[in-house]
C-alpha cells in the first residue's frame, strides 16, 4: 500500500517543516520526533520517502553507491550501470539483532556453497538515505552504541566470524518516541540535527479533518492520492529549487554573531548546536525563497535546532522548549 | 451488552473489516476462552512471545537446506493471510510488539487476536500494540454457564456491503467529540470507532450508519481507552442501558444528542478505570529494562558454547560446530556417497554470553509526620541529586513512599527522570511511620525487578521511629518487630540495602535494623542534600 501523502497530514507544521529542512540539506542531520501515540509520527516519517527526490545509484549496489569505484568488492557486481532509485528510507525495528543492523556472515551461502560471503545489513541499505527508528528511546543500549559509532565515522566496520568488511554508511537518522517511556542518552540526542515535539490536535474541527482525510485515503484511495500526490510533487519541486538556491545564499556576519550569542546564552554543549542552527536557518531561508539570511530565520528554527541540546537540569520544571523560547526572546529580541 | 456479547460482536466486526487491526482478549485459559476462539477462522496462525524472526518473516529452513544441499526458504507467518493469534500476549516483549505493530501498520489485512493472560493489572499487552488493536474485552468475569449460543449473523453479506457504507460528516464529528470527551488523545481511536460503526451497519444490513451503530462502535472501541470519566448528564446521572435509545428514534436517526451516545459508552466504562489507569502508567514506564535476560547469545562475557538451533540472533560457534561434526565425517561421506563437509542440525553449536544486568535503585522514603517536619525536603533534594547520577549511569530508579498506615509504590522502575521528579515533587508528608510496610513494598519491588533481570539495591531514608505495624495498627513494639522481620527476609534474599538515618540524632534501633539486614548504615544528622548524595554515591562504590 502506498503511504499516506505527506501534504495531507493535518497540522503538525513544525514536524513537517523539520523534515523538509533535512530534505533540503541532509547535512543538518536527522529529525527526532517526540510525542504521544497516535499523533501521526510514524505516518509523517513513512510519507517522507515519497517527498524525497530520487538519487542516482549503481544498479544492485548494496550500499547505493553513485560511482562504480564505490561499489564494494564483496558485492560481486559484474555490470555497473547507473540508474535512478528512490531515496532509501530504511526501518530499523526495535529489537533488531546486531546481525541485521550491521550485516553478518551469509549463512545461506556458507552452508550451501561453502563460501564466506557477507550479507549486508540495514546500515548498508540506509547509505545515502534515511534510517528510521520508531520508539528510538526503547532501543537497546548496544544497538545505540553501534549507531553512534557508525553515525560518527560514516563507515560500518564488521570484524567477526572471520569477516573483515567495511563499507560507507552515511545516513540521516529519523527517530520517534514517547518521552514518557524513557529518555534518550545525550550522546544520541546530539546526533539528531533537529527535534520536534508533537501533540495531538486539541480542536474538534482539526481532529475531524484528520478522520475525514484518513477515511478518504482508505476508501477512495485513487481520487485521494491524485489530489494529494500533486501537492507532494509541488513540495518536492520546491525542495529541489531550495537545494539550488541554498548554494547561492550568503550568510551575513551579523547572523553568525546572532547564532553564536544564542547558543552561548543557552549553554548548549559543543559547537554542533551553532552549526546545525546555521544550516537549518539557511535551509529555511532557501525554502522560503528569501534571498538573504536574516534574524527572523534564525528565530524561527532556533527551537527545533536547539531544544534537545540543553544541559539537563533535574531541578528545572519548565520544559526545554520554553527555555529556548525565553532565551531567543532575550537574545534576539 | 455483557462482555461475552461484546467479544462475539467484535470478532464479527473484525471479520468484516480487517482494517480494525484486532482485539485484545483478557482472560485466563479456560472453557470460556476456548468457546470464543471456536468462532475464529480455523486457518488462524498461532504465534507465541518467543517466536523468532525467521518464523515471523520467513527465512532459511535449516534442516531442509542441510538435508537437500539446496537452499530451502521458509515462508514467514506474516507472509500468509488470515488472522494471527498471539498467545500469552502479556509476555510479548517490546521488540516483538514493535515488529507486529509494524506489520499491522503496513496493512496487509492482518488481524491480530491477542490473548492476554495477565493476572496482575500491570501485566498486559504492550501499549504500543494495544493502541493498534481496535477492541479490548475482558472475559475474566464471565462464567461458562452464562454463555448463550447465539445465532450469529453471517458476516459474508456484511463484507460485501461494507464498502458501500458511507459515513456522513455528522457522524465523524460525533465520534470525534465523544473520543475527546473521554480524554482520548490518540487519533487512532476515533478512526477505529468510525470503522467499527461502518462494519456494524454492514453487519446489520444497512447502507447508512445509524445512531445504534455509533453507540455500539464507541462502546467497543473507546471505552477501554478512556482516560477520564466524562461529566454525567445533569438530568440523568444513572447511565441508561444501551438498548433504551434505539426504540423511539428510528426516524430521526442521527439527531440524538451526543450526551446519549456518551452514556452508552459510560455504561461500559470499567469500574476500576482509575486502577487501570495507574496500571497503564506502570506499564508505560517499563522501558527497555523489561525482561533483560541475564544470559543472552549476543553480547557480554563469553560462556562456553552449547549445542543448539540456529534461531534469531544466535551466533554459530564455528570451531565447536566443526569439532562436533569432525568424528562423523567418514561415516557420513560413506552414507551420503558425496565428498565434502557434512554438517547436520545436531552438530551446530551456538555462542552464549553472559551480560551484566542493569541496576535498579529503589528509594524508600519516609514521608511520615516526624520526618516531614524536619527532613523530607532534604530527602527529596538528595533523591533528586542521586537521580541525576543514576541517569548518568543509566540505572533504573523506583520510588516507594511510606506514611500514615501504609506504603505506596510511587513510581515503578523507570529511567525517566521527568516522571521521577514529578512524582517526587508531589510526595506529601504527614502521619505515622509504617517502616515495615515501606520495606515490604520495596522488597516486593526488588524481587519483581530481579525476575526481569535487574539487580536491585534498596536505599531506605528514614528517621527510624517506626510506630505503625505491618497490619496498620499503631503499636510501637509490634512495628519494630515487624521491621526486623522484613529485614531478615531481605537479608535472606541477598538484596543490597542501604539505610540512611535522617533523624536529628542517630537512632540505635535503626542501626540495629541495618545490622539485621547486613546493610550499610549512614547516620546523617543535619545533613544537606549535597552531602547525603555524596555519601550514598560513595557507599554504592562509584
Amino acid at each position: 500500500m502506498t503511504p499516506f501523502p505527506f501534504s495531507a497530514i493535518v497540522g503538525q507544521d513544525e514536524m513537517k517543516q523539520a523534515m523538509i529542512l533535512t530534505a533540503i540539506d541532509a547535512s543538518i542531520g536527522g529529525v527526532l520526533v517526540f510525542g504521544d501515540r497516535g499523533t501521526g509520527k510514524s505516518t509523517a516519517v513513512r510519507a517522507l520517502a515519497a517527498l524525497l527526490p530520487p538519487i542516482k545509484a549503481i544498479k544492485n549496489c548494496p550500499v547505493n553507491s553513485d560511482k562504480a569505484a564505490g561499489v564494494p568488492n564483496w558485492a560481486n557486481l559484474k555490470t555497473k550501470r547507473l540508474h535512478e532509485i528512490p531515496t532509501p528510507v530504511v526501518d530499523l525495528p526495535l529489537g533488531a539483532t546486531e546481525d541485521r543492523v550491521t550485516g553478518a556472515l551469509d549463512i545461506e551461502k556458507a552452508l550451501t556453497k561453502g563460501e564466506k560471503a557477507f550479507q549486508p545489513g540495514l546500515l548498508a541499505r540506509a547509505n545515502r538515505g534515511y534510517l528510521y527508528i520508531d520508539e528510538v528511546n526503547l532501543l537497546e543500549d548496544h544497538i545505540v552504541d553501534l549507531l553512534l559509532d557508525v553515525a560518527q565515522s560514516g563507515e560500518n566496520v564488521v570484524e567477526r566470524e572471520g569477516l573483515s568488511i567495511r563499507h560507507p554508511a552515511r545516513f540521516v537518522l529519523v527517530g520517534s518516541g514517547n518521552p514518557e517511556e524513557g529518555e534518550l542518552r545525550p550522546q544520541l540526542l546530539d546526533r539528531f540535527g533537529l527535534s520536534v515535539e508533537v501533540t495531538s490536535p486539541k480542536e474538534i474541527e482539526t481532529r475531524v479533518e484528520v478522520i475525514k482525510r484518513r477515511h478518504a485515503f482508505e476508501n477512495d484511495n485513487s481520487a485521494f492520492m491524485l489530489r494529494w500526490q500533486a501537492e507532494d510533487a509541488a513540495i518536492r519541486d520546491r525542495i529541489l529549487k531550495a537545494r539550488k538556491s541554498l548554494k547561492k545564499l550568503k550568510t551575513p556576519d551579523k547572523t553568525l554573531t546572532d547564532v553564536a550569542e544564542l547558543c552561548l546564552a543557552l549553554g548548549s554543549d559543543g559547537l554542533r548546536g551553532e552549526l546545525t542552527l546555521l544550516k537549518a536557518a539557511r535551509a529555511y531561508a532557501a525554502w522560503r525563497d528569501d534571498t538573504a539570511l536574516t534574524r527572523a530565520h534564525v528565530r524561527d528554527v532556533a527551537p527545533m535546532a536547539l531544544r534537545h541540546r540543553l544541559r539537563r537540569d533535574p531541578l528545572d520544571e519548565a520544559g526545554s522548549s520554553t527555555r529556548v523560547a525565553r532565551t531567543v526572546e532575550d537574545v534576539l529580541g | 451488552m455483557d462482555s461475552w456479547a461484546q467479544a462475539t460482536l467484535a470478532l464479527q466486526l473484525l471479520a468484516i473489516d480487517p482494517g480494525l487491526g484486532g482485539i485484545t482478549i483478557r482472560a485466563r485459559t479456560g472453557p470460556v476462552r476456548d468457546k470464543l476462539l471456536e468462532q475464529i477462522d480455523p486457518s488462524a496462525q498461532r504465534i507465541h512471545p518467543a517466536i523468532s524472526d525467521d518464523a515471523l518473516f520467513g527465512g532459511l529452513d535449516l534442516s531442509a537446506t542441510l538435508a537437500s544441499g539446496q537452499l530451502v526458504q521458509e515462508r514467514g507467518i506474516l507472509d500468509t493471510k488470515g488472522p494471527l493469534i498471539l498467545t500469552m500476549a502479556e509476555r510479548a516483549n517490546t521488540g516483538l510488539a514493535a515488529r507486529l505493530a509494524m506489520a499491522l501498520d503496513k496493512g496487509n489485512d492482518h488481524v491480530l487476536i491477542a490473548l492476554d493472560e495477565g493476572a496482575e493489572p500491570d501485566e498486559a499487552l504492550d501499549p504500543k500494540l494495544a493502541e493498534r488493536l481496535a477492541f479490548h474485552v475482558d472475559l475474566s468475569e464471565v462464567s461458562v454457564r452464562e454463555i448463550v449460543k447465539e445465532n450469529l449473523t453471517n458476516t459474508r453479506v456484511g463484507v460485501r456491503r461494507f464498502a458501500d457504507v458511507c459515513p456522513t460528516k455528522k457522524c465523524m464529528v460525533q465520534i470525534t467529540e465523544i473520543a475527546a470527551q473521554l480524554g482520548i488523545t490518540s487519533l487512532r481511536a476515533p478512526l477505529f470507532a468510525l470503522r467499527a460503526a461502518r462494519a456494524h451497519a454492514a453487519l446489520s444490513g444497512r447502507n447508512k450508519i445509524e445512531s445504534e451503530d455509533i453507540e455500539i462502535a464507541c462502546a467497543l472501541t473507546l471505552a477501554h481507552r478512556a482516560t477520564r470519566i466524562p461529566e454525567p448528564a445533569p438530568q440523568e446521572p444513572e447511565a441508561p442501558p444501551p438498548e433504551q435509545s434505539d426504540s423511539d428514534n428510528e426516524n430521526n436517526n442521527l439527531d440524538i444528542p451526543d450526551e446519549l451516545l456518551l452514556d452508552a459508552v459510560r455504561a461500559l466504562l470499567p469500574d476500576n478505570l482509575l486502577d487501570q489507569l495507574t496500571a497503564q502508567k506502570a506499564r508505560q514506564s517499563r522501558g527497555n529494562g523489561s525482561g533483560a535476560a541475564r544470559k543472552g547469545n549476543r553480547r557480554g562475557r563469553p560462556l562456553p558454547s552449547r549445542a543448539g538451533r540456529i534461531s534469531d540472533g544466535a551466533r554459530i560457534d564455528i570451531i565447536s560446530t566443526l569439532r562436533a561434526a569432525a568424528p562423523w565425517q567418514t561415516i557420513r561421506r560413506k552414507a551420503a556417497g558425496k565428498s565434502g563437509l557434512h554438517i547436520r542440525q545436531n552438530d551446530i553449536y551456538i555462542k552464549r554470553f553472559e551480560e551484566k544486568s542493569d541496576r535498579l535503585l529503589i528509594f524508600t522514603v519516609d514521608a511520615s509526620g516526624s520526618s516531614a517536619l524536619t527532613r523530607l525536603a532534604e530527602a527529596k533534594g538528595a533523591v533528586e541529586l542521586l537521580l541525576a547520577q543514576a541517569y548518568a549511569r543509566r540505572d533504573h530508579v523506583s520510588l516507594v513512599a511510606f506514611r500514615g498506615t501504609g506504603a505506596e509504590l510511587m513510581l515503578p522502575p523507570t529511567r525517566s527522570l521527568v516522571q521521577t521528579k514529578r512524582r517526587l515533587a508531589a510526595l506529601p508528608g504527614g502521619g505515622g511511620t509504617p517502616l515495615a510496610a515501606g520495606m515490604m513494598t520495596a522488597f516486593e519491588q526488588a524481587l519483581q525487578s530481579r525476575q526481569r533481570g535487574l539487580t536491585p539495591t534498596i536505599a531506605v531514608l528514614t528517621d527510624g521511629r517506626a510506630n505503625i505495624a505491618l497490619d496498620g495498627t499503631a503499636d510501637r513494639k509490634q512495628a519494630a518487630t515487624d521491621a526486623q522481620q522484613v529485614g531478615r527476609s531481605l537479608r535472606g534474599q541477598g538484596i543490597d540495602v542501604l539505610v540512611i538515618d535522617t533523624g536529628n540524632r542517630p537512632e540505635p534501633a535503626l542501626r540495629n535494623l541495618a545490622q539485621t539486614m547486613d546493610a550499610m548504615y549512614l547516620p546523617l544528622p543535619r545533613a544537606d542534600a549535597q552531602q547525603l548524595s555524596k555519601s550514598v554515591a560513595n557507599a554504592l562504590g562509584d
